[in-house]
């Protein structure tokens, strides 16, 4: 039982998909402008990793591994177009404004990640909850830097004003860096260090040394 | 994993398999959602046809409020008479694209940089008591990154502006994505799109503060600060809509009277 725990909580934080695979990164810049985009980002990716998983666990032992990546990618593929239309059907503004960035979990390397390292070796039931804890670690981070964003850039949070705008005859003079995708990289770089600050067991092992510098003359 | 999940038969029937279960599962999707999907658009695009025309609709049930008040027709933009809706006409983004149904720009002539144009276009309208309350025209051109598709809605001075607002457009959030903050939205009520006795288009966005109280403020509103390549796109596709490629023949008829 508690091995099944694990699955869903580890990734969160010791073995965040993105902290510490620096994995999905690309779309965790997109989406993370404000917390309803987050939210539901957040949940698709969730359910498509999970079923993914589960579906390439079930067929594991058929997959020819010759075109196995090929399998993965038409499962996953056909669930994200699902869950993009269930989206459009059902949550359209939403969907309005996460437009191709659904189409785009595709190609989140989380989700094939997870088949190709994790499914592929394992039964269904553990491969779903593999795909939900991930999901669930993608989400955390998401919504992490999906609240400073939102908070700090547009003064909200889920749309909800927090901080009265300067615009708005408010007091608060947002910031318009936060807004745009490259504030997540401070934000997710940030956060990484602060994880491996308090957890040193994250930190990698240096590729190489630099050479201590033994010449007087050049400085 | 057994070795024989590799021979070709196998690697043939597996891939069959796969793509048939897939295509099936996706097809099915759509298929059954495809109604709520376009109940959804059609919805969004009656909000945003109302919201242009300034008529509340929160709390309401926005189908029946459009069905109520706000007549649509078709306009053919050469003539700026009114038309039957054509064979195949589906909306004024398909049409475009359809070359029976469209024709393109040259580009000396395409400010608002959408290469075609269809050759009618809906236009909406508002009646009052039998009389012409207000028009709303659905306007879309080019801005930084995307088409930026939305609606204006004229008095029935058909010069002065009741609303503006897009409803689909990918520009930067916090930047360009500020065309659909309301406090920039309400600035528009009240501006004028034509000088006296001219069809040429004078509104646009202009840079600094406006001045209220110098002449000419009534063409002007404020650009969006830090979206310059965004507010030349709303300028140019105001005044290729407002001008004579756009509905200008149709509001010089209409107010006439022989539309």
């Amino acid at each position: 039982m508690s091995e099944m725990r694990d699955m869903i909580v580890k990734p969160i934080f010791t073995n965040n998909p993105i902290a510490l695979q620096i994995l999905g990164v690309c779309s965790a810049l997109a989406v993370t402008s404000n917390l309803n985009t987050a939210l539901v980002m957040t949940l698709a990716v969730m359910a498509v990793t999970a079923f993914s998983s589960m579906f390439v666990s079930l067929m594991r032992n058929q997959m020819p591994s010759s075109i196995r990546i090929i399998c993965q990618m038409t499962i996953i593929a056909s669930l994200v177009i699902v869950v993009d239309q269930i989206l459009k059907a059902v949550a359209y503004d939403t969907s309005k404004q996460l437009s191709v960035f659904v189409g785009l979990i595709i190609t989140n390397c989380i989700v094939m990640g997870r088949a190709e390292a994790f499914a592929m070796k394992n039964p269904p039931l553990p491969s779903f909850l593999d795909g939900i804890g991930n999901g669930l670690g993608y989400g955390a981070v998401l919504m992490f830097v999906g609240f400073i964003r939102e908070l700090f850039g547009a003064g909200s949070l889920f749309g909800i004003e927090i901080l009265p705008l300067v615009t708005n005859d408010g007091w608060y003079m947002s910031n318009g860096l936060l807004l745009l995708p490259p504030s997540a990289f401070f934000i997710i770089g940030l956060m990484i260090w602060l994880m491996r600050t308090f957890d040193v067991s994250q930190v990698e092992k240096p590729d190489f040394v630099i050479c201590k510098n033994s010449k007087k003359e050049a400085i | 994993m057994a070795a024989n999940n590799d021979s070709i038969g196998r690697t043939i029937t597996v891939t069959v398999l796969l793509c048939v279960v897939c295509s099936v599962i996706v097809s099915t999707a759509a298929v059954l959602l495809k109604p709520m999907q376009l109940a959804n658009k059609e919805l969004d695009r009656q909000t945003n046809i109302l919201a242009a025309a300034k008529i509340d609709y929160q709390g309401q049930d926005v189908q029946k409020l459009f069905a109520e008040k706000i007549i649509t027709k078709y306009v053919s933009l050469k003539t700026g008479e009114y038309v039957d809706k054509p064979v195949g006409y589906k909306d004024s983004k398909r049409a475009a694209k359809e070359p029976s149904l469209s024709s393109p720009l040259p580009r000396k002539i395409d400010i608002a940089s959408i290469k075609r144009t269809a050759n009618v276009m809906p236009v909406y309208l508002v009646n009052q008591a039998g009389q012409l309350e207000k028009v709303i025209l659905p306007v879309h051109g080019y801005g930084l990154w995307s088409t930026l598709y939305g609606f204006l809605a004229l008095e029935k001075d058909l010069n002065t502006v009741v609303g503006f607002g897009f409803y689909a457009h990918g520009e930067t959030p916090g930047l360009g994505g500020e065309v659909d903050n309301p406090k920039w939205k309400a600035l528009w009520p009240g501006k004028k799109v034509y000088a006296q006795g001219s069809m040429e288009p004078m509104l646009g966005l202009v840079k600094g503060a406006v001045d209220h109280s110098a002449a000419g403020s009534e063409f002007k509103i404020d650009a969006l600060s830090g979206a310059t390549l965004t507010s030349n796109g709303v300028t140019n596709l105001v005044k290729f809509w407002m001008g004579e490629n756009g509905f200008a023949t149709y509001l010089t008829k209409l107010k006439a009277g022989e539309s």
